[in-house]
């Protein structure tokens, strides 16, 4: 081999590899420029606050990777988990100065209603989109207002404190230094990308957003992929949502309405085709540090936080920008 | 006709191309006359689709010269080509399956009204003219994904012809096509010759090469190894350049009758009683023994193809009902149907290939669950996908690359190895060997054989009579969407096979 053809490979690598180099870089970028900028950015206090920051986002981020993957969307995710969040409180009994109309139970049971009930709102979304061939997009959006109405009927307006002690500990407490809903985030990371990397299913997921036709003529169930991966996002986001009623310490309407963009930032910035097929939880881990080192960082220099919003959005533009042209080149080398 | 001391149309020498390391073309000189058909003949991966591209402006990045008109040109992209008068027609191809058939024949050329809009009537009339003259009758406002491939295949023949490029390359344009299309086809392809154009016809259909070629080019490993008239030679001559002699026992099989001989003895093992679809065919009876090839031969459009969708669960049936082993089978998806153990290879690579996955994962898909109910084995799978490599003789030998860069023969072959690791019960074969050179197309009746003598029992499907001929026990012939006449044992001949159809 001579050494024109090791480089032409080199390159060839790298041209493949795009996906996954562009945010790494992105990354080791943004934290060197906060690392120069501010004194305050490089603690160990402030790496805790990024964990804890991304945590939420990290837990609905896994189950969207999963409907992205298969080239699909979910926008109910922040409407189900704050639906999920507030049936949980609704279940729990709330203090006297509290005036929802809501039905105690025991902890075990309000959140086994939680769970039934984001099982639910993402059996409805799998539904929708393959028995009734509904696009995710619409379905998922028709979902939203289903969620947002479920959140305003059962609270009608007001604020509910309390969760079941479980969820409490989860979403607020900390195991040593390292809060509890960092450590569950984590693990619905680590669960994803096996499941992802390691299973039968997760490889179906990931040919079924290659090409579902080819996945369909291989005998693979399609539909049943499809509607695992809807309810597999629907109740990581409840869980999602569970958690940061704690971590908030409050249950209302509309507190997750960031979450939307932000855990769908996270999935593209971190490399994951909208194609789908390409891509992985590897990549979303990617994408929430760099939004979560964005957000924290940009609080740690003088900036107009004004400015901060403008920069997000030309941030996860040239996220998109490198998606696209990441599966194009994909497609010619493979052409 | 053409004289090679004539400046020459197109000219290219010196080329080569490689990617990432692997060399596809070692500098190849080619000529185009003016006014000539130009065929191109060679084995799966020989470099010819690679070349053509380079022409038709796909790929830019090459060493060597290619001169048009005798000057120098460099191509920048597709549409570079087509301006200066290139048009192609790929192997996979490039249709845009949820426009209508009219739109894509108009690909990239819509007639406009005066303010820029779609003048759609004009639209229609040109395309039912381009489509007409090809002798194609089709709704013009079907859409395209809802054609099957071999219609998919002749309309974008058309788009290329109609579009007035004078060099029209078709890389493998009848692959799909049955004798009445593929003559329609070569008269038209003369008549484009008289009026001064320049065609270059890729194909592994060596008669058909012969019969509508002025000269031909034989590629072997990137190189072009020889180009003669085509009165001077016959496919004999063709075949030692291509792979070598040694494979008369092949040639000879395609010439004389074919005695077919049926199984009595054994049993049933896929029975369909009165099943009909509506719009594509009726009232089908018919059974596969085990132990058995049973061919379905006809034209483009006549039902045969939705009957083998229909047995593997991705249509359903009006009426009628279909049994395994005797009992009655609900065959409401395609995964039903696998886990019953009926396999099925589609005409199309697309429908069934992930071009962006390495080999071994498409090889192994449909598997999957018996290699490991949970969880994944990679190791087993590379492995298992290594055996067929090797057995298929799948070039280059490397299971990890990804599977769009395969040539179109070799990428036939990986969807084959697909169903070949745990056997089904009955193997459903649409088109086995479309895209295949001859020593592959070999290869498929060694394998098909020796599937039949395991006792599975197989369903061949195809528009192409060799392909029947060569490999089924048993033919069925089917007509407008029912089956017309069936062979066995008695000698067929493929004059008396299109005479049936
Ligand atoms: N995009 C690509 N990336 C890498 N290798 C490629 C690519 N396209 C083609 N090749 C390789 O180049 C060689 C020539 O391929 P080509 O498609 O030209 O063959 P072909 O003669 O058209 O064969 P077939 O009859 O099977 O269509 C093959 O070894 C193939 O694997
Ligand atoms: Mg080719």
């Amino acid at each position: 081999m001579s050494d024109s053809r090791t480089r032409i490979g080199v390159t060839n690598w790298l041209r493949g590899q795009l996906r996954n180099v562009a945010p790494f870089v992105t990354l080791i970028v943004l934290v060197a420029f906060f690392w120069a900028a501010s004194d305050s950015f490089a603690t160990l206090g402030n790496l805790q606050n990024i964990l804890t920051q991304i945590s939420v986002t990290g837990i609905i981020a896994v189950g969207l990777t999963f409907v992205i993957l298969c080239a699909e969307i979910d926008l109910s995710v922040a409407s189900i988990a704050n639906a999920t969040g507030i049936v949980v409180a609704y279940f729990t009994a709330q203090d006297a100065s509290v005036t929802i109309a809501n039905i105690p139970l025991a902890g075990w049971a309000a959140i086994l209603i939680a769970l039934a009930a984001c099982f639910a709102l993402g059996a409805v979304n799998a539904f929708g989109l393959t028995l009734i061939g509904i696009p995710s997009f619409i379905m998922t959006l028709a979902m939203l207002q289903i969620g947002a109405g479920i959140c305003a009927l059962l609270v009608r307006g007001q604020i509910a404190y309390t969760v079941p002690p479980l969820i409490l500990t989860l979403g607020s407490r900390s195991l040593g230094p390292v809060p509890w809903i960092v450590i569950v985030a984590a693990l619905f990371l680590l669960v994803g990308h096996i499941v992802l990397t390691y299973t039968r299913f997760g490889r179906y997921i990931y040919m079924t957003g290659g090409n579902r036709e080819a996945a369909e003529y291989s005998g693979v169930n399609v539909r049943a992929i499809l509607s695992a991966v809807m309810i597999i996002s629907a109740v990581c986001s409840g869980v999602a949502g569970m958690l940061g009623v704690a971590y908030f310490g409050s249950a209302q309407q509309n507190e997750f309405d960031t979450y939307l963009l932000d855990s769908i930032s996270a999935v593209v910035v971190g490399g994951t085709s909208l194609f789908g097929g390409q891509g992985g939880i590897g990549n979303t881990i990617i994408g929430l540090f760099v939004l979560g080192v964005l957000n924290n960082g940009l609080d740690h220099v003088n900036i107009d936080s004004f400015l901060k919003i403008l920069i997000r959005g030309l941030i996860l533009l040239a996220a998109l920008i490198i998606n696209v042209y990441a599966q194009r080149m994909r497609t010619v080398t493979a052409a | 006709m053409s004289d090679p001391t004539q400046p020459g149309l197109l000219a290219l020498s010196g080329i080569t191309k490689a990617f990432g390391g692997v060399t596809a073309l070692g500098g190849v000189d080619f000529f185009l006359a003016a006014g000539e058909i130009h065929g191109l003949v060679g084995e799966n991966g020989a470099g010819k689709s690679t070349l053509m591209k380079i022409i038709a402006g796909v790929h830019t990045d090459y060493q060597g010269e290619m001169r048009l008109d005798g000057r120098p040109v460099r191509l920048a992209s597709p549409r570079d080509a087509r301006t200066r008068g290139i048009g192609m027609v790929h192997q996979e191809l490039s249709i845009v399956p949820d426009l209508s058939v009219a739109e894509n024949v108009h690909l990239g050329v819509q007639p406009l009204q005066r303010l820029g809009l779609i003048d759609w009537r004009a639209m229609r009339r040109s395309a039912a003219a381009h489509l007409a003259n090809l002798g194609i009758d089709v709704d013009l406002r079907a859409r395209m994904g809802d054609l099957s491939l071999g219609l998919q295949q002749l309309v974008e023949v058309a788009r290329v012809l109609f579009s007035g490029a004078r060099i029209i390359i078709l890389d493998e344009p009848t692959s799909a096509l049955a004798p009445p299309e593929i003559e329609r086809l070569f008269g038209l392809l003369r008549r484009l010759r008289e009026s001064g154009k320049s065609l270059i016809f890729i194909s592994h259909f060596l008669d058909d090469v012969l019969s509508v070629c002025d000269r031909l080019t034989v590629f072997r490993n990137g190189h072009a190894v020889a180009t003669e008239t085509c009165a001077r030679i016959d496919k004999r001559w063709i075949i030692d350049r291509m792979i070598g002699t040694g494979h008369q026992e092949l040639e000879e099989s395609y010439l004389a009758d074919i005695p077919l001989r049926s199984r009595p003895g054994a049993k049933d093992v896929l029975r369909v009683d009165n099943l009909s679809r509506t719009g594509a065919y009726r009232d089908v009876s018919m059974s596969v023994r085990a132990g058995e090839v049973l061919g379905i031969y006809g034209f483009l459009g006549s039902g045969q193809l939705e009957l083998a969708r229909t047995l593997f669960g991705v249509l359903r049936a009006d009426r009628g009902s279909i049994a395994l082993d005797g009992r009655v089978a609900r065959l409401s998806s395609t995964s039903r149907a696998r886990r019953a153990g009926i396999a099925f290879l589609p005409e199309s690579r697309k429908m069934m290939l992930f071009g962006t996955e390495p080999v071994f994962k498409n090889v192994t898909i449909a598997i999957l669950g018996r290699i490991g109910r949970l969880w994944l084995r990679p190791a087993s799978e590379r492995w298992i996908a290594d055996g067929h490599v090797k057995h298929l003789h799948i070039r280059p030998p490397d299971v990890a690359r990804l599977l769009g860069t395969l040539s179109g023969g070799n990428q036939q072959k990986v969807a084959l190895a697909k169903w070949l690791t745990h056997l089904p019960r009955v193997l459903i074969l649409s088109e086995p060997t479309r895209g295949m050179d001859v020593g592959a197309k070999d290869d498929v009746v060694r394998i098909v054989r020796n599937l039949r003598d395991q006792g599975i029992a197989i369903l061949v499907v195809s528009t192409e009579p060799e392909t029947v001929l060569s490999l089924a026990d048993r033919i069925l012939v089917m007509k407008k969407g029912r089956v017309v006449r069936e062979f066995a044992d008695e000698p067929v001949s493929k004059d008396r096979l299109l005479e049936a159809a």
